[in-house]
């Protein structure tokens, strides 16, 4: 976006930090295992897909990641599935998750790449970090695409969230963790 | 044969597994020798499954796959023919292909550049002329290619074992059932596509946990997969009434464990009372595309199958995939400690784009890594390894008894013998299957199966 004048960089900077502030804020929420606040904070209409990487010949990129149209994937889902997830760890009997994992979000690079009306798409690194039981370790690298659409009530909500996984064989043994 | 003496002194694996009792020693799962020795006398010599042809449809398609530790490539060569070749080069060993599926009509080693047709002739080797006088013999020198293959009903099987029995032998009265595992909804034969690209992920745990458990242990759900059946999650994506499973069609029927003892495949399967195919039940009320599909699909089959009894049960093949239920589940060996779990989805090839995206998107939230009731899965199979671990827990037995001495046979499922829906009959079939494979010195001794 072109930035033409000191009150649109200023704005373009208050943007920032307030897309920013929320994806941090999310973290806060994971991390803090308050899923049933954090599930507030996704759009009814939200696609939530995390491709699964392949291996591709240079000049075939397009097929790198799987195609949430057609293809398999690791997550490619809805917000009610989502919720069910909240419901499932609310238990206390979802054993991948019970005694509860320690997990750490970071969230970093994060770039605005478009506004257009209420929504902001925009372009993260993330690092999850999985600590379990006694010395069980899992780290979920790559980068995140998000589209964040403005709401009177929450600030702001995740409208879609694409989650790029830097791994082609999985090297946890499951994903409980959200993204 | 490996000896045992860290912990009991001398056991041989005989006296390791008792099938007959259900004592089997935790040292089968977590001593190194003997996963050398499954590698070699199992995964060296079992028909093992590869992938399926809808993967590589047209001529130099390939998709890399594995058996048992070892990386293989199916490809379609120029003419139409499936291979499987152990994927390395026959010089120097690299790789000879890297990415998990594509086309190529060359397989070019990136290493010194050797190159191979898609039937896995050696054509091109650099120098030959100069360096090599044009002496090499490349007739010689091709990709190792399995000692056999099979196509069934579409599904690729291989083994290294040139005096392994055909495919159809080692699978027995199994037949029948595995080839209902590869049909379409309509009952077609053949009737499935693999979507791709396939899930795979490391599990710290035994292969054997995953590959003779699951479908064979009916008892683990109730307990592992308390918390989906509490959150109900089933095939419409949202809440309905708790139950994690699509509702099946069928008649009024009896559900048991059944397995081929002396051939180590089995699983859960049906006795009907009736002939034919059950009435339809609706299961994806919310796609509602999807109902009126298989419904019609389910309206076909009962055609195909009017007057004849569908007994028969989902199917676990010896040593380590389990068919059907729109997947295939893949347990690789990665080392004694690690498994490498390979899952592929399948559909019915004519599928509308509604309902194959509905069987996706099911499959995907419920299966693999990320799905809410498999992970659980994994949480159990992961912790059961290291707490059989230690110099104390190795001394003791796993505890297989779960039905023993109650296994019979029954003249509506030849072959099979029955037990109690929830039981461990098929997984000490398993075990006396491998037992069997551990201790035999070839083919001879297994073929079609030791008395």
């Amino acid at each position: 976006m072109a930035i033409d004048t000191t009150q649109q960089a200023i704005e373009r900077l208050l943007l920032e930090r307030e897309i920013e502030q929320f994806l941090y804020h999310e973290a806060e929420l994971l991390d803090e295992r308050r899923f049933s606040e954090w599930i507030d904070l996704i759009a009814d209409d939200v696609h939530y897909h995390m491709p699964i990487r392949r291996n591709v010949k240079f000049g075939e990129q397009a097929r790198e990641n799987s195609d949430a149209d057609s293809e398999i994937s690791w997550f490619d889902e809805g917000k009610a599935t989502l919720a069910g997830r909240v419901r499932q760890i609310n238990t206390g009997l979802h054993w991948a998750e019970e005694p509860p994992s320690r997990v750490c979000h970071v969230v970093s690079n994060v770039q605005i790449l478009d506004v257009h009306g209420d929504e902001v798409k925009v372009k993260s690194r993330f690092l999850v970090y999985r600590n379990r039981l006694q010395d069980e370790v899992d780290l979920f690298v790559g980068k995140r695409e998000d589209i964040l659409r403005r709401d009177p009530i929450t600030g702001w909500k995740v409208a879609k969230r694409t989650i790029v996984l830097d791994q082609n064989v999985l090297l946890a043994k499951n994903i409980t963790v959200f993204f | 044969m490996v000896h045992i003496s860290r912990s009991r002194q001398d056991r041989s694996l005989r006296d390791l597994v008792d099938w007959e009792q259900g004592h089997v020693s935790r040292e089968i799962y977590v001593n190194e020798d003997i996963y050398q020795q499954e590698l070699e006398q199992i995964f060296g010599r079992a028909w093992l499954f590869v992938g399926h042809e809808s993967q590589v449809p047209n001529p130099g398609d390939f998709f890399q796959s594995r058996m048992g530790e070892e990386s293989v490539l199916l490809v379609r060569d120029r003419k139409g023919e499936l291979h499987v070749f152990l994927n390395t080069c026959r010089h120097r060993g690299m790789k000879v292909c890297r990415y998990d599926e594509g086309n190529s009509l060359l397989f070019t080693c990136p290493f010194h550049g050797w190159s191979y047709d898609t039937d896995g002739r050696l054509v091109g080797v650099p120098n030959f002329q100069t360096a090599y006088r044009g002496e090499l013999d490349k007739s010689a020198w091709g990709l190792h290619e399995v000692a056999q293959m099979s196509n069934f009903y579409g599904s690729i099987w291989a083994t290294w074992d040139p005096k392994a029995p055909s495919f159809e032998d080692f699978l027995g009265a199994f037949v029948p059932s595995l080839r209902r595992s590869f049909e379409g909804s309509d009952g077609g034969d053949n009737g499935l596509e693999f979507f791709s690209p396939v899930q795979k992920w490391r599990l710290p745990t035994n292969w054997k946990f995953p590959g003779f458990s699951f479908a064979g242990d009916h008892a683990h759900g109730a307990m592992t997969h308390r918390s989906t059946t509490v959150a109900a999650f089933g095939p419409q994506g949202e809440l309905a009434g708790g139950d994690r499973h699509g509702v099946p069609s069928r008649w009024a029927s009896t559900e048991y464990e059944m397995s081929i003892p002396a051939l180590g495949h089995g699983g859960h399967g049906r006795i009907y009372e009736q002939p034919g195919v059950g009435p339809y039940v609706e299961t994806w009320q919310t796609v509602l595309q999807a109902d009126d599909y298989y419904h019609e699909m389910r309206d076909k089959k009962a055609e195909k199958y009017a007057g004849q009894y569908l007994h028969g049960v989902s199917g676990c093949v010896f040593p380590n995939v389990i068919c059907g239920g729109s997947r295939i589940l893949l347990w690789h060996p990665h080392g004694v400690g690690v498994t490498e779990s390979w899952r592929f989805y399948t559909v019915d090839k004519g599928a509308p784009k509604p309902v194959k995206d509905a069987q996706r998107r099911y499959m995907m939230r419920y299966c693999g890594p990320g799905g809410m009731t498999e992970s659980d899965d994994m949480e159990n199979w992961n912790y059961a390894y290291p707490a059989s671990l230690g110099t104390v827990a190795r001394r003791l037995d796993y505890n297989f008894q779960n039905g023993v001495g109650h296994a019979y046979a029954d003249d509506r499922v030849p072959g099979f013998t029955l037990n109690y829906r929830i039981g461990e009959e098929n997984q000490r079939s398993r075990l006396r299957r491998w037992l069997d494979f551990m201790e035999a010195g070839s083919w001879d001794e297994l073929s079609p199966a030791k008395r």
